[in-house]
């Protein structure tokens, strides 16, 4: 193979080039210096240059291929005529086979949709939109060259399959990467489309790599390619069984189109690999199972805890109450537009700051709605029903009027974006900042009310209301207030749904049924009886969501809640005492 | 308090019915002009969709009293608002026709919304345009479809992830809400994938109630579903709200559109206006219009759009270009019967060609459905589509599938002598019965 033979050989040169790439989270090489920020990036091409020509004399004399630049500008220039998407993919294909470190640049960029071809002349370039021009660069050197109007230069279009094929060519360029998540990102590739011209470079990139992990993955690559090659039986037979000990999805997948195409003892070692492997992963996804469960009855939790106030404590069916939480968010985006507009490096700290702010915007809003409709109502549940369910409807259109009826965009701060994995467990980085807000909103709230005055009158008032007044407790303020809580709770559950939810003036109403529910399930009145009922509906649901879908899955958990409500009409957690029904 | 209380109520009805004279108002003032309605929700569960097509509506109207309104009148916009209520779509529909006396009504989104309506028009004769890509499997005489019908968007979408440029898919995971229009399409697509020859094991079907919002479990079996070693696809017919967390999912499980990607019918620009789309370049939606076609009418459209809605930043999208066209045709037809009395607008709609929006022109068939491009889009980092595939001709939307087993021998005609929605060329018959 030519490409990987000067790859080899010229470690110096292209770990130059890499020195100021990153790795984008997808694999592409991305070279935003390289492109844009000319001055950081010519120094060391210039210091370098020197010597990179001494290599590139080495590299004519030692390999036939001789990628010189003339005929890598030959090559590029063929994407000016490919036409469709099929012969740009062989224009990518001859680029990648001369094995050039240099031909990097043009792929990513277009990869990235950043090449262009020049009308006048069907040169081609790396190009940057801005406004109505497109900055133009060398596809080789990345020299600035120029600008041209919009309507001058066509832009090379990609597609699923074309970026891919860049993917892959790029995989074999950056298996001698100086930083270490490219080569993973190589190896990774490498294994998912393994190829027998593969094992060569890999067996040269096995001996020099010096990362044990990185190593490991260099190895299930090359075992990877073994198995589509024509190497021996027992050389394939170690192959199978190297990636059996891997043990994922991934791996499932190679051996799985292995059995189809193999025979004879790789056939059968192969399919009890997979068996191996598929009963492991069958462990792994109880796990997971249990996971989203804890995952959604975190979210249960926090739509739920502020209609456990409400509700719970104060017994007032407040249908309202998904609304404060669309109030939340709907702050969250409001947060997010300021600091887009005039703070952006504060970006990562907007849930922070939304979150104080969406809480008093809530607080304030139930305030009103407390004192202006609830407290002539208090007693009469079925009014209250009707008057909140009334006030639902004019905040909806009340936010309907004022951002527009479409989604509004709330972006994820960096660490709140991806996933990492625990063995076979893919977590999602949002989905563990949430349940670790419920669970510490629940304690802070648990707090206020066992260990605070306010709590104590809360709890007071809400036992025995007029026994309560005789012992000097303004108890209108303390349902004023307690409303305030509840809905600013609810406020600040907005700003964590923002994170995984529409933020539309309709985000309140998916959550109020579900409250209700978990506020029925857990028993009024106990806030811990709230945090189990969350977190039992929300792996009940995801146990039976994988069997019997979706749709029946909380059709089958809502029978249960109707069942158990039958036996237990005062839920998981009666509240005992002498407390008067209001 | 009592008497507070009641004093409210009674200034709230007194508000109510002044603000309801007020509506109806200018829908009286004048007879020298020609109404038209405009049936979409303006408050509730679709509001998020279908208040851009009101304004689309009044947008169109505006333009054509600017250039001189209709037979030499005027056209008025009468707006109700039948507020996500299904039943109510049928009451204000009554209403549009029989107080305000209407020429023709521009609205619905949901099928269920226009299924509610069908009686109504019907009864009343009067002409309904319905701008979304929808199931198929009817045509009735008084309504016009000018979005796609499964022909026009489903089956060319997965056309084109077949083909060597869409990644040869041999895998696939249809994924929809669980209502009619899904249900159908995913009915039609299976029966097409098994007539390509696609073995049933390699077809997985799935259904999430609607404004689904946890699809933890969902994405992981799809990713599960697609490590079998063949190139797999997702299909979503996933509706409205659903999809922002169906997408923020995808992108957090690192599901990538080169490894898996997901093929939408649902999504439009006006969807991914509330998602960041970065983690999503690639995946794919079909529509017959994207804001991001390069020509010159659609240039002048996007153009008008944002002065008349006084926000550069508001998307076009497809459902708008449907009204667009169904607008033009209607304008067209009444001019060709000198009349906006339905029966003969009816009788003139058939063969009447417009120009669309994507460079080319579409023409109203004898089925009430038109031609129209298909267009396969790639979702870029700018939340626009860039268009990857188009068909080579113009597609006429076929309302009667001939993929499912009851509707194959059907065609519709609205044509004299035939005049029919659902003639079975097996029995000679009028009156054959599709699926759903």
């Amino acid at each position: 193979m030519r490409r990987q033979g000067n790859q080899l050989i010229l470690p110096g040169l292209d770990r130059q080039a890499h020195a100021q790439d990153r790795v984008r989270p997808d694999g592409f090489l991305h070279c935003p210096d390289a492109q844009f920020n000319l001055q950081g990036y010519q120094k060391p091409m210039n210091v370098f240059r020197a010597i990179g020509l001494t290599l590139l004399f080495l590299l004519t004399t030692l390999s036939s291929s001789g990628a010189a630049e003339a005929d890598l500008r030959a090559i590029i220039a063929k994407f000016a005529t490919a036409k469709g998407f099929s012969e740009t993919g062989v224009v990518v294909h001859e680029l990648a086979a001369t094995g050039d470190a240099a031909v990097e640049r043009p792929l990513a960029a277009l990869a990235d949709g950043n090449l262009y071809v020049r009308q006048a002349d069907s040169l081609v370039f790396v190009g940057k939109e801005t406004g109505e021009t497109v900055a133009l660069f060398d596809p080789l050197s990345g020299k600035a060259s120029g600008e041209a109007a919009k309507g001058d230069v066509t832009k090379i279009k990609v597609n699923n399959t074309l970026r891919r094929a860049i993917r892959d060519a790029l995989g074999t360029l950056t298996l001698g990467a100086k930083d270490p998540a490219a080569r993973i990102a190589a190896a990774d590739t490498m294994f998912k489309t393994p190829d027998a011209a593969n094992i060569e470079p890999l067996d040269s990139a096995i001996a020099s790599e010096t990362v044990a992990s990185v190593k490991a993955l260099l190895e299930q690559a090359r075992a990877a390619s073994i198995l589509v090659s024509d190497r021996p039986e027992a050389d394939k037979l170690a192959a199978v069984a190297l990636i059996s000990a891997r043990g994922d999805r991934d791996a499932v997948s190679l051996l799985t189109s292995v059995e189809a195409s193999a025979s004879g003892a790789v056939k059968d070692a192969a399919a009890a690999a997979i068996a191996n492997i598929n009963s492991t992963l069958a462990f792994w996804d109880a796990g997971q199972n249990i996971w989203y469960g804890i995952s959604l009855g975190s979210v249960l939790l926090l739509a739920a805890i502020g209609l456990a106030i409400t509700f719970g404590v104060m017994g007032v069916i407040n249908m309202a109450h998904g609304e404060m939480v669309m109030l939340g968010a709907y702050t969250t985006f409001v947060v997010q537009q300021v600091i887009r507009t005039s703070f952006p490096g504060l970006f990562d700290w907007s849930l922070v700051i939304a979150l104080p702010l969406a809480f008093l915007v809530a607080a304030l809003v139930g305030l009103v709605i407390e004192r202006g409709v609830i407290r002539f109502l208090y007693g009469r549940p079925l009014e209250t029903l009707l008057a909140t369910w009334g006030v639902s409807l004019i905040l909806q259109q009340a936010v309907r009027s004022i951002f527009g009826p479409t989604n509004q965009e709330v972006g994820n701060p960096s660490w709140m974006s991806g996933s990492f994995d625990v063995g076979q467990l893919a977590i999602t980085w949002n989905r563990l900042w949430i349940l670790v807000f419920a669970l510490s909103v629940f304690a802070v709230l648990l707090y206020v009310m066992k260990r605070t005055p306010w709590g104590l009158q809360m709890r007071a008032v809400t036992a025995n209301r007029r026994m309560a007044a005789s012992m000097g407790i303004k108890t209108p303020w303390v349902d004023a207030l307690t409303f305030a809580l509840g809905s600013g709770i609810a406020g600040i559950a907005g700003v964590a749904l923002s994170q995984i939810d529409n933020v539309s003036p309709n985000l309140g109403r998916g959550y109020i049924i579900d409250s209700f529910m978990v506020v029925v399930f857990g028993g009024v009145g106990n806030l811990w009886g709230t945090l189990v009922g969350a977190f039992s509906l929300g792996i009940l649901n995801k146990f039976l969501e994988p069997y019997a879908g979706a749709v029946l899955g909380k059709i089958v958990v809502l029978v249960l809640i109707i069942l158990f409500i039958q036996k237990r009409p005062r839920g998981l957690f009666a509240l005992k005492g002498r407390a008067v029904e209001a | 308090m009592r008497g507070n209380f009641s004093t409210i109520t009674k200034m709230l009805s007194a508000s109510v019915v002044a603000a309801g004279l007020m509506m109806s108002v200018p829908a009286r003032a004048a007879d020298d002009t020609i109404k038209v309605g405009i049936l979409h929700s303006l408050s509730g569960t679709m509001a998020i969709s279908e208040t851009t097509l009101k304004d689309a509506m009044l947008m169109l109207i505006d333009e054509q009293n600017a250039k001189g309104g209709l037979l030499g009148k005027k056209l008025e916009a009468v707006v109700v608002d039948p507020a996500s209520n299904w039943p109510l779509f049928a009451e204000k529909a009554r209403e549009l026709i029989s107080k305000d006396k209407v020429a023709a009504v521009f609205g619905c989104w949901t099928s269920v919304s226009r299924k509610s309506v069908l009686p109504v028009f019907s009864e009343l004769d009067n002409i309904l345009f319905y701008p979304v890509q929808y199931e198929g499997e009817e045509s009735e005489r008084n309504v016009f479809y000018t979005g796609a019908a499964p022909n026009q968007q489903a089956i060319p979408a997965v056309d084109y992830l077949m083909s060597a440029d869409g990644g040869s898919v041999k895998r696939w995971v249809l994924e929809g809400t669980d209502y009619v229009y899904p249900r159908t399409t995913n009915k039609i697509l299976e029966a097409y994938l098994k007539a390509k020859g696609v073995a049933p094991d390699d077809i997985m079907v799935n259904y999430t109630p609607f404004g689904f919002s946890d699809w933890q479990t969902e994405v992981s079996a799809i990713k599960k579903f697609g490590s079998a070693g063949k190139k797999t696809a997702v299909v979503s017919t996933v509706n409205g709200d659903a999809n922002v967390p169906f997408y923020k999912e995808l992108g957090n499980q690192g599901v990538k559109a080169e490894d898996i990607p997901v093929m939408a019918f649902s999504v439009g620009e006006e969807e991914l206006a509330g998602l960041d789309t970065a983690p999503l370049v690639g995946h794919l939606a079909a529509w017959n219009y994207f804001e991001s076609v390069d020509t010159p009418e659609n240039k002048k459209f996007i153009a008008d759009w944002h002065k008349f809605i006084k926000n550069d930043k508001r998307t076009t999208n497809d459902p708008m270009e449907a009204h667009y066209i169904g607008f033009n045709m209607w304008v067209k037809a009444v001019e060709k019967a000198g009349t906006t009395d339905p029966d003969k607008v009816i009788d003139a709609m058939v063969g009447v060609s417009v120009p669309n929006l994507t460079g080319g022109y579409s023409t109203m068939m004898p089925n009430h459905h038109i031609t129209k491009p298909v267009l396969i889009g790639e979702i870029q980092a700018d939340g626009q589509f860039e268009t990857v595939s188009r068909t080579p001709g113009l597609v006429m939307g076929d309302e009667w599938s001939d993929y499912l087993p009851d509707s194959k021998d059907l065609i519709s005609d609205w044509r004299a002598p035939l005049s029919c929605g659902n003639f079975n060329v097996a029995t000679g018959k009028c009156g054959g019965k599709g699926t759903n």
